[in-house]
């Protein structure tokens, strides 16, 4: 353990990846889902902060992929095997996707929450990625921070505390 | 950031930072009258931010805040919020006539509390929009605002998701509200910020007449 402890943050629509002994956070997860994707005996995890299900929403000309549930997961799964992590073993830990405003006229975006966690478990399932733990939809904020070497996923609430999944 | 970069000059942003200065400050009157105080104002600050830079407007997006959303409907479509810290919430409250209770560390907070700053949003942001609709000719309205105490970041990227569509960058014309002669921690003291849809801007220089590319 000569090397120092670093929490490496991802801001929204952004992702990274770490080794132990390294961890890393998101902060303030509101209807984006931050989708943690590792291989336990590698010591490597990925973390993406995913605002928007699906790519076909894109409407402008720059093109950020860590946007969106299916582009993102993508990416991340292919940084990290470009960095020694075998996609055999790969796991995911999700949160997020929560409902912050309850709107009765809700136009289709006011749900994204949900549809966040739906898109993001179908391109998991896709690339055959299990997923061991999640917490996912409810209506308050999220900070998440993932430890590789334990697996463990740290969760932070403003209303109902800190616990581990 | 190419819809931007294109289609608004310094004068644009001169533009939106009147319909800060209008609105806020009719906001303003609005929030001085309720509390029966002194209300001071910042200069509008029109900024083109990544999401990340507004989160840190807000004062990080770890940071517990009283968030009040609404979208604005009509012509020129849009999000709005105003954000007060959790402890200038819990000040603003204690000013009110009545006895309320409301502690920044006691949750769940009562339903009077939670109603009583809804009801603040809607206030202040009611007088923000029908003087930018008076300004600019514009038909708009708001929806009915709803309030959320949470993380800044959970709260805004509710407000993000249609530029995010569009962008990754947001223009935001931040104002800030202080009561005045009042130390920081003090003071009622909550910013708005107003977040035009991608294809709004377009309408409202239209309607102001400064459509032309500089």
């Amino acid at each position: 353990m000569d090397k120092l402890l670093e929490t490496v943050k991802v801001g929204i629509a952004d992702m990274n990846i770490v080794k132990t002994p390294n961890l890393i956070r998101t902060s303030g997860l509101g209807s984006c889902v931050g989708v943690v994707v590792f291989d336990l005996s590698f010591g490597i995890a990925g973390l993406a902060h995913v605002m928007l299900p699906d790519s076909s929403l894109a409407k402008g000309a720059a093109f950020n992929s860590a946007k969106y549930a299916d582009t993102a997961i993508r990416e991340l799964v292919s940084c990290m095997s470009k960095n020694g992590a075998r996609s055999s073993c790969l796991k995911a830990k999700i949160a997020g996707g929560a409902q912050m405003f309850q709107f009765s006229s809700g136009s289709d975006l006011m749900r994204i929450g949900p549809r966040n966690v739906e898109a993001v478990k179908k391109e998991l399932a896709i690339l055959k990625i299990a997923i061991l733990a999640e917490d996912v939809g409810g209506n308050s904020g999220r900070t998440i921070e993932f430890n590789p070497k334990t697996g463990k996923l740290n969760i932070r609430t403003v209303n109902k505390g800190e616990f581990v999944i | 950031m190419n819809f931007i970069k294109k289609n608004i000059s310094a004068m644009h942003l001169d533009v939106l930072k009147e319909i800060g200065n209008i609105g806020a400050g009719h906001a303003a009157t609005a929030l001085s009258t309720l509390l029966n105080k002194k209300i001071d104002m910042t200069i509008p600050d029109v900024r083109v931010v990544s999401f990340e830079e507004m989160m840190d407007m807000a004062g990080g997006s770890e940071n517990v805040v009283a968030g009040v959303f609404l979208r604005i409907e009509g012509d020129a479509p849009g999000s709005m919020f105003f954000v007060l810290p959790l402890k200038q919430a819990e000040t603003f409250i204690r000013a009110l006539p009545g006895c309320i209770v409301f502690k920044a560390e006691e949750t769940p907070y009562s339903e009077l509390a939670l109603s009583a700053l809804q009801e603040l949003g809607n206030i202040l942001s009611g007088s923000y929009l029908s003087s930018l609709s008076d300004f600019t000719n514009l038909s708009l309205f708001p929806s009915v605002p709803m309030l959320s105490i949470d993380m800044a970041g959970a709260i805004i990227g509710t407000g993000l998701l249609e530029i995010s569509q569009v962008s990754d960058y947001a223009i935001v014309i931040d104002t800030a509200l202080n009561e005045e002669s009042q130390s920081d921690g003090d003071s009622v003291k909550g910013h708005f910020f107003l977040l035009p849809d991608p294809e709004s801007f377009q309408i409202i220089f239209k309607a102001l007449g400064v459509l032309d590319h500089g």
